[in-house]
């Protein structure tokens, strides 16, 4: 990362004023993007991942709100400060996002080839024609074959793996400099998971645009990201090269998160699981917000909210065994007796 | 599925006649009871359009007032006279375009006004949102039918112009309702998320990606709307209230008739007849379309 990053994320936080109280879904968030880069955002369901990409674009509806003292600086500006008109300018042409559902994100009232075509036609004013055209290109581009025919066709008209290349297809139509996928690959099939990995990690190369991997699988972290930011909570939790990560994960989630992964040639007889699930984002615990999860957590993880501690080159860690790692020797299973799956811990390698 | 799919597209960004609506009108087609109903609907609209082709006579003026009331029917007078010496099948072909352009036009006028107001209510939501469905709550809570006799109290003479008005400034409320509805859950759908991640403009994402959602449930509530502005406009009529005498409306035929009910039934049956057959005729297409466009607003998921 010699190059100043596309896109740097400083202290982010999106808070929803709900009913229930104050849900801080997103709570100081920091995190760069080096142009051509891929950064893996991982976490479970409820840690801020998504919240967090939607706020980038500024997507975020009430009751939610991106408190001021956040900072998104892209291309030089904060996005943040734009205008309506400005920001939309950025939407779909300089940062563009691929969603989860290839079911659901498409219009089921317009051919695909019209969706593609609309990109254009907001952002580059083009003619019907020339729209048109861009979308068949854009088509051909993400490997569908007989692009002319299938941009005339419905999305109920297409297989899911099909509409995942039709969105990847739109989000791609302005060349933007980078593009934030929020689980692209969650809703499809094995083997169409990998096709469309592979997809993007060739249109990357070929365009050199940077992408931000949000994913709860970890599989696909491996496969396509070159660093990662771990979340949890709200939080960045950890922040690391890949191999790094993998290899030798300081923070407890990561950890958990690892040893929660299936692996070919590891005998278990039971993946291994992280006891409890993440907090309600109205009430973050006290101190560490891992810590009535994690197997080593003491005093301090209650009193102290730990800070982003400097592991190795490049290496982040919100965890106090940063400072005490004698401590990593108390490991103790934590979980919930009698609950419904049956307490493991972590097992490690039989 | 579509044989020959290059032959339009162009007119698809309308939203309408794109494959989703090809196929509501595909399943409408193959409707008998909603195409009995739609065949009984153009015929009626064909008799209103060519009335003077098909009355012998003047449907207000008297034929001979001594000599030619209360007939029964006849080869001359296929639904007999009424008691002013009109001929009855006139005044019933001409009261169907009353009726009838009284019917489409002031629904026209209500869901205009409904779905500007609600869609308007629903996309920018909020506190604008609830004060203006608030105000709608209040117009709710006022019986129709006492809104209208109230309303005809202050404003004596009516043309069809200000039934139009009437019936229509007080009938998009239950329409501004359900199009609030729809496009609150609409703008929670990941395609119109994803319409504004890619840059669209709030009036782009409303025109293009929220009202086509809101169309099929609109069509539905509306044609039910026609069969009971038919009725309510019926009603207004018999009640003096209608459109003004001696134009002629079923209403005021049916009402005209009953002054004679016992010597003579033929106006008010005839009038009551057509009424029935009308509001069933459009209950049966707005049957019809609830049912082709319920099946196809959402492709297989």
């Amino acid at each position: 990362m010699t190059q100043p990053p596309l896109l740097t994320v400083s202290d982010l936080r999106t808070y929803f004023y709900t009913g229930a109280g104050t849900a801080r879904a997103v709570d100081g968030v920091s995190f760069g993007i080096a142009s051509g880069e891929t950064l893996g955002i991982v976490g479970e369901s409820g840690c801020g991942k998504s919240v967090t990409a939607l706020s980038i674009l500024r997507l975020i509806q009430p009751p939610g709100r991106i408190e001021p003292g956040s900072r998104i600086l892209f291309e030089g500006q904060d996005l943040l400060q734009l205008d309506d008109a400005g920001i939309r300018r950025v939407r779909g042409n300089r940062i563009a996002m691929i969603f989860q559902e290839p079911m659901t994100a498409l219009n089921p009232v317009f051919t695909v080839g019209d969706q593609i075509a609309e990109v254009a036609r907001v952002h580059a004013s083009a003619s019907r024609r020339a729209a048109w055209d861009r979308a068949v290109e854009m088509l051909t581009l993400v490997g569908i074959p007989a692009p002319a025919e299938r941009a005339r066709e419905y999305p109920h008209q297409l297989s899911g793996g099909m509409r995942q290349r039709v969105l990847i297809a739109m989000a791609l139509v302005m060349n933007p400099a980078l593009v934030i996928a929020d689980e692209p690959t969650t809703a499809l099939d094995v083997t169409i998971q990998a096709q469309i990995l592979e997809l993007l990690a060739d249109l990357q190369q070929r365009l050199g645009t940077s992408i931000a991997m949000i994913t709860h699988d970890l599989g696909v972290i491996a496969e396509v990201a070159s660093r990662v930011v771990v979340m949890y909570g709200g939080e960045v939790v950890e922040e690391a090269r890949v191999e790094t990560l993998f290899e030798s994960p300081h923070h407890p989630y990561t950890e958990g998160l690892l040893h929660a992964m299936p692996r070919v040639g590891r005998r278990q007889e039971r993946l291994a699981v992280i006891p409890g699930s993440v907090p309600p984002p109205t009430a973050w615990p006290s101190g560490c917000r891992f810590r009535d999860r994690c197997p080593y957590a003491w005093e301090r993880c209650e009193r102290d909210h730990p800070p982003l501690y400097q592991i190795g080159a490049g290496h982040t860690s919100r965890c106090h065994l940063a400072e005490e790692p004698e401590r990593r020797a108390n490991r103790r299973d934590v979980g919930f007796a009698g609950g419904p799956s049956e307490p493991v811990g972590v097992k490690g390698v039989a | 599925m579509d044989a020959n799919p290059s032959r339009r597209r162009r007119d698809d960004d309308a939203g309408l006649g794109s494959s989703p609506w090809r196929e509501a009108l595909r399943t409408l087609r193959h409707d008998r009871t909603a195409m009995a109903g739609a065949i009984i609907l153009l015929l009626l609209i064909v008799a209103a359009v060519a009335a003077p082709l098909l009355t012998p006579y003047h449907p207000e003026k008297p034929l001979d007032i001594v000599a030619l009331k209360n007939l029964p029917p006849s080869l001359a007078h296929p639904f007999g006279t009424d008691q002013h010496s009109r001929d009855v099948w006139s005044r019933m072909i001409y009261g169907a375009r009353v009726t009838l352009a009284v019917a489409f036009l002031s629904v026209l006028v209500a869901v205009t006004v409904g779905t500007a107001y609600g869609a308007i209510a629903g996309y920018v939501g909020g506190l604008t949102d609830a004060l203006l469905m608030r105000v709608v709550d209040a117009c709710l809570a006022i019986p129709r039918v006492l809104l209208l006799i109230a309303i005809a109290t202050l404003w004596q003479a009516y043309s069809v112009t200000g039934m139009v008005l009437i019936l229509g400034l007080t009938g998009w409320f239950g329409v501004s309702r359900l199009v609030r509805t729809l496009v609150v859950s609409a703008r929670e759908d990941d395609f119109v998320a994803a319409a504004r991640a890619l840059g669209a403009r709030d009036s782009r994402v409303l025109v293009h990606h929220i009202l086509p959602r809101v169309i099929g449930p609109v069509l539905v509530a509306a044609t039910f709307a026609v069969g009971n502005v038919i009725v309510v406009e019926a009603g207004l009529s018999y009640l003096g209230m209608g459109v003004k005498v001696p134009a002629p409306s079923w209403g005021s035929v049916f009402q005209e008739g009953m002054g004679v009910f016992t010597s003579s039934i033929w106006a008010s049956s005839f009038a009551s007849a057509a009424l029935v057959v009308t509001v069933l005729a459009v209950n049966l297409v707005a049957d019809g379309l609830r049912r082709a466009l319920n099946a196809r607003q959402l492709p297989a998921r």
